[in-house]
């Protein structure tokens, strides 16, 4: 169990930023933490960095509780804060190494290097990092992150502000970073999530409204699912809904129908049964799979 | 601690900082020292550094907020302090880094001041006649003088973001500790021994007492305290997001 967040309470004056979270992310698992700006993510995070204190709850990482035992526990998380935070005078070695001596690693030049490497910085790393656009910042703010091999990383909206490019690289390190390592990170891009995640918790204002994996997301829907269908001919909407289980119609004009069930029902054996009876051609007969778009906008509404 | 510590040495010499304190000190310095006919040492006819340490604070007073005003703030609003203290590293040590590390910077300016030392010991007639205890002494008064600066120095920069604050707010606080006290104690409603008590919690009493070649454990005392104080109050500041 490499993060368990439990009962997790942050209030600032009279507003509730966070109110009773909880969640457990094993290793091996990419978490995405989604919601709407000023949802309750960064300060769930800095919680669990051990920036903020929680009003009330209690956080773990690898075992050790950020407030009691503060050094073991930062010791094993690795974090990119928000806007990447970087001194910008300092060169990218330079910087690595310092990170590094904070860390106490042996072999600090070796480790370095190796990190360079991974991130791409190869060619930039006798530069300031002043100097670097920003997607290069991006990876000296992840190979920070990434130098003292920590079990879990907490990425506070890692391609914020990157070219779709540099989205993609970045991207493709976080995934692979997920093989092994646990990986908590804060997104508002949804394809994001359904890119780089396993599993996806949406919060809303300070509470978490969703916690599943990313297909469970998507099929649920506030427990509906849908069927779109195409007749050849015309269709009366009464004789639509006097079907069973179906709960709404909705025309979409010409002979195209959107019909709503709960999530449990598939309607499609039932409009065909409805066609075959009144010989009607089905031009379309499709179950609507809604994307995490949907989801979240259903949930965060 | 150490990893901090050598951070901010780099930080002082790969800019200008650094170069720029002990350049404006020794040019200072210098000119007070030799030029300037009020205050030259050639001109006095005494072979003494007088001079040097009557200066030297004054100078302080404000190279050394400069040195400190960007210690925290700059980290505040570059947002790296929050990298900073994520890290495996008490707070307590990240302030002496930076504290150990702004104090070697003033100790860099200082060292070259040792020249004027051989220099008046041979220029003194016969050669050597100078009161060698008494320039030891004030040297030690200026390096406690110096790290309490620096401290407070820190402590300013801990409260804001704004390095201008930082330095303006050092300045005065400085200023404040190290002459305003003896001055308080001349207003007329500290009378009997309240008015050298109000005295001797400012800086320039305890100096004063170092210069005169005594290293007084009392001196020594009220200046470390002086200086963990304000390190602790440093801590204090920096921990303020946890209330």
């Amino acid at each position: 169990m490499s993060v368990q967040v439990s009962h997790l309470v942050k209030i600032y004056g009279a507003q509730r930023a966070v109110d009773e979270v909880t969640f457990e992310v094993q290793p091996g698992e990419v978490l995405g933490f989604l919601g709407p700006n000023g949802a309750g993510k960064t300060t769930t995070m800095k919680i669990i960095t051990g920036f903020l204190p929680a009003t009330s709850g209690t956080v773990k990482v690898c075992g050790y509780d950020v407030v009691a035992q503060p050094m073991e526990a930062r010791a094993c998380v690795g974090y990119l804060p928000e806007h990447n935070p970087l001194y910008r005078d300092m060169y990218v070695r330079e910087y690595l190494e310092f990170v590094g001596g904070i860390h106490r690693l042996p072999n600090v030049r070796a480790r370095v290097e190796e990190m360079i490497e991974r991130t791409g910085l190869t060619s930039h790393r006798h530069k300031q990092i002043g100097e670097l656009s920003k997607g290069y910042r991006q990876r000296v703010g992840l190979a920070q992150a990434m130098l003292h091999d920590p079990q879990v990383l907490i990425l506070d909206e890692p391609t914020s502000g990157l070219d779709p490019n540099q989205i993609v690289e970045i991207r493709q390190i976080i995934k692979e970073l997920g093989r092994e390592k646990t990986v908590i990170l804060s997104t508002h891009i949804l394809a994001e999530v359904e890119a780089v995640c396993s599993r996806a918790i949406i919060i809303h204002r300070g509470r978490i409204v969703a916690d599943d994996t990313i297909e469970t997301l998507k099929s649920r829907m506030a427990g509906q699912s849908v069927v779109t269908v195409e007749f050849g001919q015309a269709v009366k909407s009464q004789q639509l809904s006097a079907l069973p289980h179906v709960r709404e119609v909705k025309a979409l004009g010409g002979n195209r129908w959107q019909l709503v069930a709960s999530a449990d029902r598939d309607l499609r054996p039932i409009v065909s049964a409805f066609a075959a009876e009144h010989r009607l051609t089905l031009l379309e007969l499709r179950k609507e799979t809604l994307s995490v778009e949907e989801v979240f906008q259903q949930l965060t509404r | 601690m150490v990893a901090i510590y050598f951070r901010e040495i780099n930080a002082f010499f790969s800019s200008l900082i650094g170069y720029v304190v002990i350049g404006v000190f020794l040019v200072l310095m210098g000119l007070l020292l030799w030029m300037l006919p009020e205050y030259s040492i050639l001109d006095s006819r005494f072979a003494t550094l007088d001079t040097l340490f009557a200066m030297a604070p004054q100078v302080f007073l404000f190279l050394i907020p400069a040195v400190t005003m960007r210690s925290f703030a700059e980290e505040m609003q570059t947002g790296t302090l929050e990298l900073l203290v994520t890290r495996p590293l008490s707070d307590w040590q990240i302030v002496t880094g930076k504290f150990l590390a702004c104090l070697t910077l003033v100790i860099f300016a200082l060292l070259p001041t040792l020249l004027y030392y051989f220099t008046v010991y041979q220029l003194g007639a016969p050669p050597g006649n100078l009161d060698s205890g008494g320039i030891f002494g004030s040297y030690i008064g200026l390096l406690f003088l110096a790290a309490a600066f620096v401290a407070i120095g820190l402590f300013a920069s801990s409260l804001t973001q704004n390095q201008i604050v930082a330095f303006l707010l050092a300045a005065f606080l400085c200023f404040f500790f190290f002459q305003m006290f003896d001055l308080l104690s001349r207003l007329p409603i500290f009378f009997g021994k309240t008015d050298d008590i109000v005295q001797a919690i400012g800086i320039q009493y305890h100096y004063d007492s170092m210069s005169r070649g005594l290293v007084d454990t009392r001196d020594v005392v009220y200046f470390l305290s002086l200086i963990v104080l304000f390190l602790a109050a440093t801590v204090v500041s920096l921990g303020r997001r946890r209330w």
